[in-house]
């Protein structure tokens, strides 16, 4: 296959150029475009999610609770937890970079709903106006957990339109799990058998199981808050005959496969984005993709960690904790094939690269530390502090936003057919490196001191770490606004992309960019493995050719 | 300037030093593996930095000996930490036998404590070192947790439940006493001290401190006011059990149940008394529902378990 039949006369129509007018846009079954519409909104989730986590820091620059009253402080964390964690992180990477690539990775014209595709964009949209008209006409201050019987009972606040916000939006992500399930199924190409399936696919394939699964348990256990706030149901309330620690365990049996599909879907990024820019095959394949199926199993037993100073039985915290370990090593066995594939490679340092090595270093603390968090006498002590804050943002924005950054960056010229720019996006990539390491490192040291989470107001001696944190967060907050503004840039002024201008491997690569609307003139047949790398020989019959003036040069051979 | 950056808080309790352990070991291996893997990636990055366009990799396929080799070791790292932490969680979870025991009410937004001589604190609390010191914590409203940094101590504090633990404390001073479940709007503010004494400044503050009833006198008193002891008295006859010599011991339901007669069971039967019923009683007694404060729950279970130790030599 080869991309310059493209550069013939007239274009051939792409699936943006295909149709035009909104009524194309907002009745489409197209896949990609269907991504398009999540990447909009989940954009726009992330700035409001991000202006809340600039107010949190900023009151928390002085040990007095001085910019905002109390009650104010509280909707604020409550509204970052949950737009950041149900309305971003949940459906980034699946519905935006898996709905855009999925089928094509299969070599598959659509996914094998693309009305309920489209359905489950519009099920999300709903449910994130609802839960932003709660946020509009007064906030919800429950914090993202819900726990009850303060959101059940005690809470004056919009806990109901909320509960109903996340609870619609929910059933996007079983509708986006079971198509990319019955997709991956059955819409392979001829010859792509399970074992030459890119790693992103396995890690949407195990995402997909998660949300599937779990995401009912978070219906559910929001209906039953539902009824008790609203009948008076007596279920968590001890008052109404209810048992508050009910809630806890269904809510984190949701909650923390939860985590799992807000990282494996990144995790799956990082093994294409490395392989590619190493040029190499990911070492261990197999390892990798049973390790995402291990998570994705095991995540549902670990439930009980989150609550070891709860009252749960001391022999149930023994198993949390013990399952916990355990699920702790399928990720460190990825980091460490990772590391395997960068050896012997021909590494370069393209935007999505960086994001992906800054992703191995940052997930590798954030991991680490849930160990600590799994160790049941230390977990005691670090239970409910800063140290649980930094924990979760080192694998949710160290990890997951990095990953979702190196994905945007990697096909960014698949999506749109333009290239963005190199050397502000690499300088975009080290600010946001820094301002995330001074936001949030100071906070394991904060929570192991004692300070708790979710406090407004805290005794002085914690002053010093708070403001290194707020001088991080401004630094990442601008290292955001970075790519938002070269990214829309590039849309109009961007280089126009070759069809695969990093000379990766995989079906996506071989279409054009943009790709028609039904991705493939004809249904491709796979003869080979994924990334094989080695086995290409076009990079054999320009090796002679080409001095060694690749690093200057970075389009070299993009359209060979 | 090492006030203003602190990594420890204080060190005050027999436990705190065995969290501190569990950390630094945690410290190390994250630092050796922080190391490493950051190492390895810069190294690689430059020993096999792409040289010319046309380069590619090597072609490698994997190492099952390897996998094994990096499966194992973590693991075995992290059932290191495992094992160390349950076996300090187990220790952490039986007070020793002498404890002094402290009862804990949690409200919206404010922590009354009382000592068993009888003297009041609200967020306040003092206590005397190498004195283990139980508390028996219960919530009015919504979950709370009794936190302190200083004792690496922490536990939920439950509405409809009793939830426990204890601590010795090692070092006179004062320490922070946070609420670390977030509770409502003033969450931050239910906080206070807890101050540790000398034990002759204990005596002093105890003697010093406006002490009123005992809980146990004052659970006494309500077992009359509230008519229990017409019933659950030693002369009552059979309209309900003797409850002397009972906290502590097994109970046999009418339904062939057996549960333990502690403080859940005595909270439950208080104000729910037809949930459980004691075998070969009726279901005669009216609820208290509304009457009865958690405070003053607690003292009629300080006063059953004073009168639990004179049924024992009965038996």
């Amino acid at each position: 296959m080869s991309a310059d039949t493209k550069r013939a006369a007239a274009p051939e129509p792409n699936y943006i150029t295909a149709n035009y007018g909104i009524k194309s846009w907002l009745l489409t079954t197209d896949h990609k475009r269907i991504g398009l519409l999540y990447l909009i909104s989940i954009s726009v989730f992330f700035f409001i999610g991000g202006a809340f986590a600039v107010l949190i820091r900023m009151e928390l620059l002085t040990p007095e609770g001085d910019l905002v009253d109390s009650e104010t402080y509280n909707k604020l964390f409550t509204q970052h937890g949950l737009i950041m964690i149900f309305f971003f992180l949940v459906p980034s990477i699946p519905a935006v970079l898996g709905n855009f690539l999925l089928p094509i990775m299969l070599g598959a014209k659509d996914l094998a709903f693309p009305r309920i595709n489209l359905l489950s964009w519009y099920v999300y949209t709903v449910g994130g106006l609802v839960t932003l008209y709660a946020t509009a006409t007064g906030g919800v201050d429950t914090g993202w957990t819900f726990y009850t019987p303060y959101s059940s009972t005690y809470a004056n606040t919009q806990v109901m339109y909320t509960a109903v916000g996340v609870f619609i939006t929910g059933f996007s992500s079983i509708l986006t799990g079971l198509n990319f399930i019955v997709t991956t199924h059955k819409m392979r190409a001829p010859g792509l058998t399970w074992f030459r399936l890119p790693l992103f696919v396995w890690a949407q394939y195990a995402t997909s199981l998660i949300m599937v699964l779990g995401t009912p348990v978070l219906a559910i256990t929001i209906l039953l808050v539902a009824l008790e706030r609203g009948l008076g149901i007596g279920i968590f309330d001890p008052k109404l005959g209810g048992d508050p620690l009910l809630f806890q365990h269904l809510f984190w049996f949701y909650s923390h496969p939860a985590v799992y599909i807000m990282i494996l879907p990144g995790m799956g990024v990082i093994s294409e984005v490395i392989s590619c820019f190493a040029r190499k095959r990911v070492f261990g394949y197999g390892f990798i993709a049973f390790s995402s199926l291990a998570i994705a199993v095991l995540g549902f037993l670990v439930w009980g960690h989150h609550m070891f100073t709860s009252g749960q039985s001391v022999y149930a915290g023994l198993v949390f904790s013990f399952l916990t370990m355990v699920v702790a090593i399928p990720s460190a066995v990825k980091v460490f094939n990772w590391i395997a594939t960068l050896y012997k490679g021909s590494i370069s340092f393209e935007t999505p690269m960086l994001y992906a090595l800054g992703f191995i270093g940052l997930f590798t603390i954030g991991g680490l530390t849930g160990i600590f968090l799994g160790t049941l006498a230390l977990d005691v002590h670090v239970h409910d502090t800063y140290f649980v804050v930094a924990h979760f943002h080192y694998v949710m924005v160290g990890g997951m936003v990095m990953a979702y950054l190196a994905g945007i960056h990697f096909w960014w010229p698949k999506i749109t057919g333009r290239m963005y720019p190199e050397t502000i996006a690499k300088f975009a990539a080290v600010v946001i490196f820094i301002g995330f390491n001074l936001t949030f490192f100071p906070q394991f040291l904060l929570g192991y001191v004692g300070m708790p989470r979710r406090y407004h107001a805290y005794p002085e001696e914690f002053q010093v770490l708070n403001v290194m944190s707020t001088a991080g967060a401004s630094i990442l907050g601008i290292g955001y606004l970075i790519p938002m503004g070269y990214l829309v840039w590039s849309l109009w002024w961007g280089k126009v992309a070759a069809a695969n201008p990093w000379r990766a491997k995989g079906l996506e690569w071989e279409v054009p960019s943009p790709p028609p609307t039904f991705n493939f003139d004809q249904t491709p047949v796979v003869t080979e493995e994924a990334y094989a790398y080695a086995a290409d020989d076009s990079f054999v019959e320009t090796e002679a050719a080409k001095p060694p003036t690749y690093p200057s040069d970075p389009k070299v051979g993009a359209d060979s | 300037m090492w006030q203003d950056f602190p990594l420890f808080p204080p060190s005050a309790s027999t436990n705190s030093g065995a969290i501190d352990g569990i950390y630094l070991y945690l410290i190390l291996v994250s630092v050796f593996f922080g190391l490493l893997i950051a190492g390895l990636i810069v190294f690689f990055s430059i020993r096999y930095r792409r040289r010319h366009a046309a380069e590619r990799g090597a072609y490698i396929h994997g190492s099952v000996p390897l996998e094994i080799f990096w499966t194992s070791i973590p693991l075995g790292i992290a059932m290191v930490a495992f094992a160390w932490g349950a076996v300090v969680y187990f220790d952490a979870s039986k007070p020793p036998a002498d404890v002094m025991d402290v009862y804990v009410t949690g409200k919206q937004w404010m922590w009354r404590l009382q000592h068993p001589q009888g003297q009041r604190e609200i967020n306040d609390l003092h206590v005397p070192i190498g004195q283990p010191v139980r508390l028996t914590m219960t919530s009015e409203d919504v979950i709370h947790s009794f936190f302190i940094p200083a004792f690496r101590m922490k536990r939920d504090v439950l509405p409809g439940r009793y939830t426990e633990t204890w601590f010795e404390a090692t070092k006179p001073g004062e320490y922070h006493i946070f609420c670390a479940e977030y509770c409502g709007a003033k969450h931050s503010e239910m906080i206070g001290t807890i101050y540790v004494l000398e034990p002759e400044e204990y005596e002093q503050w105890l003697s010093g401190a406006p002490a009123g009833e005992t809980p146990v006198a004052a659970g006494a008193k309500l077992f009359e006011a509230q008519r229990c002891d017409t019933c659950h008295g030693t002369q009552s006859g059979a309209r309900g059990p003797d409850l002397a010599g009972r906290f502590g011991t097994g109970v046999r339901l009418d339904n062939g149940r057996n549960v333990v007669f502690d403080e859940a069971y005595v909270r439950e039967s208080i104000l729910r008394p037809q949930s459980k019923i004691s075998a070969g009683f009726e279901p005669l007694m009216p609820t208290y529902e509304g009457q009865i404060g958690e405070e003053q729950i607690l003292q009629i279970i300080a006063y059953l378990k004073s009168i639990a130790d004179d049924g024992g030599k009965a038996q």
